[in-house]
């Protein structure tokens, strides 16, 4: 097996762990931390892509690098905000976690 | 088998460890340095994968500036009443079912590669001369794909502006509530003053060589932000309040240029983006350094997160 598809194999492998946490952990910054993992296994597969596609002497095909560049810039942007919004909640609410059975303030993010 | 790949084996077995072991640790901040350290580790794969760049923007933004957002979080959140309801065990193998199911979906398709692959890496290379630029990902970035290198840069500036938005009325325009740290002459206190000058300098060769080898407006901006972050958070410099002009100056002043540009390239160059032939690289330089500067403020205010006090007046 080449290195390429290893770290394919385990960015697969991160993708799963990534949205087992996501959907198991009740707590919003677990998630967030979840679904940061998730996104780093997707970009691992598009690294895996960007490998296989070396030609023209490059190591890899510039054009998904690019692409992952911009994707971490962006999921960094997501991120911020959605650690924002759990600080605001647990401003307005005094608690940090989406529980059904409070629908006190927790209803707008779930 | 060769040293490298018994690497690359270790390498895949530590990172899935520490990603696993952000997911099920308990406490949160245990959680949360696993994931600063799983980062760093991700960013050697991206070496062994050939592509320095996003190797160089995942140790800086993946792990490092997420990893201090979440440390943020993790200390105010603390003391508020967490959950530990747990899902029931039937509810989590599920969902370790399907998770696997996916996996296991993209796993065959890693494995499965198409009879032809395709790449675009010869016509990048074929045209890439013409720009003027040597480093191959800089001219995806700035040439053949500016448009979405010109709406990243706006997501982050709605993304600044979706934080700021959160805060309550009384303090809209106020100052951020990044904790500073000062007791005096501490280690803290002596790298702020040390290190800044270095990272500086650093940031601007970044961007610099960019054009040529891996790095660039991202990885430069990043240093810039961390080196301004440092010094706030040690109190040497205090944070300033996001309705002054100039923070907000900078912090679009980046894309504007970039948008500048590309407009006039409709009239110099006969389409949105374009560079006139021949000054290509020299623009393409300008809008890098603007937006090294912009993206190193816009950084460093989403981590200093929503404004939480008024300026005394």
């Amino acid at each position: 097996m080449s290195a390429a598809a290893l770290f394919g194999l385990s960015g697969a492998a991160l993708v799963g762990i990534g949205l087992y946490g996501l959907v198991t952990n009740p707590e919003p910054l677990r998630k967030i931390l979840a679904f940061n993992l998730l996104g780093s296994g997707v970009f691992l597969v598009f690294g895996v892509v960007s490998r296989r596609a070396a030609a023209s002497g490059l190591g890899g095909d510039p054009v998904p690098q690019a692409m992952v560049i911009t994707a971490i810039v962006v999921a960094f942007a997501a991120t911020a905000m959605a650690i924002a919004l759990v600080l605001r909640l647990l401003q307005e609410t005094g608690r940090s976690t989406l529980d059904a059975d409070n629908p006190g303030g927790a209803g707008g993010k779930s | 088998m060769t040293i490298l790949s018994a690497f690359d084996i270790g390498l895949v077995v530590l990172i899935l460890a520490v990603g696993a072991a952000t997911i099920a640790k308990r406490d949160a901040f245990a959680a949360v340095i696993g994931y600063v350290v799983y980062g760093l580790l991700l960013a050697i794969a991206w070496v062994r994968l050939s592509a320095v760049d996003v190797a160089l923007t995942e140790a800086a933004i993946g792990g490092g500036m997420t990893g201090m957002l979440l440390l943020g979080a993790v200390a105010r959140l603390r003391l508020a009443k967490g959950s530990d309801a747990r899902p029931s065990f039937p509810v989590r193998f599920a969902a370790a079912a399907l998770s696997a199911l996916v996996a296991a979906g993209l796993a065959i398709a890693v494995l499965s590669p198409p009879e032809a692959i395709p790449t675009l890496a010869p016509m990048v290379m074929e045209n890439l001369a013409q720009s003027g630029l040597g480093n191959p990902v800089a001219g995806v970035l700035f040439v053949y794909r500016a448009l979405d290198t010109l709406l990243e840069k706006v997501v982050l500036i709605l993304a600044l502006v979706g934080v700021w938005s959160l805060a309550p009325d009384s303090v809209w325009g106020g100052i951020p509530g990044l904790r500073v740290y000062a007791p005096p002459s501490s280690t803290l206190t002596f790298l702020a003053q040390l290190l800044p000058p270095v990272g500086i300098v650093v940031a601007i060769y970044m961007c610099w060589i960019g054009a040529k080898e891996p790095g660039g407006a991202f990885q430069g901006g990043t240093v810039l932000a961390a080196m301004w972050l440092l010094v706030m958070i040690a109190g040497l410099k205090s944070v300033p309040s996001i309705s002054q002009r100039w923070l907000r100056l900078l912090v679009v002043v980046g894309p504007v240029i970039f948008l500048a540009i590309g407009i006039s390239g409709m009239v110099l160059a006969n389409a949105f983006l374009a560079y006139p032939p021949g000054y290509a690289k020299p623009l393409i330089v300008a809008v890098e350094f603007a937006l090294t500067l912009s993206i190193g403020v816009a950084l460093g205010l989403l981590a200093a997160g929503p404004p939480e006090r008024v300026q005394p007046q």
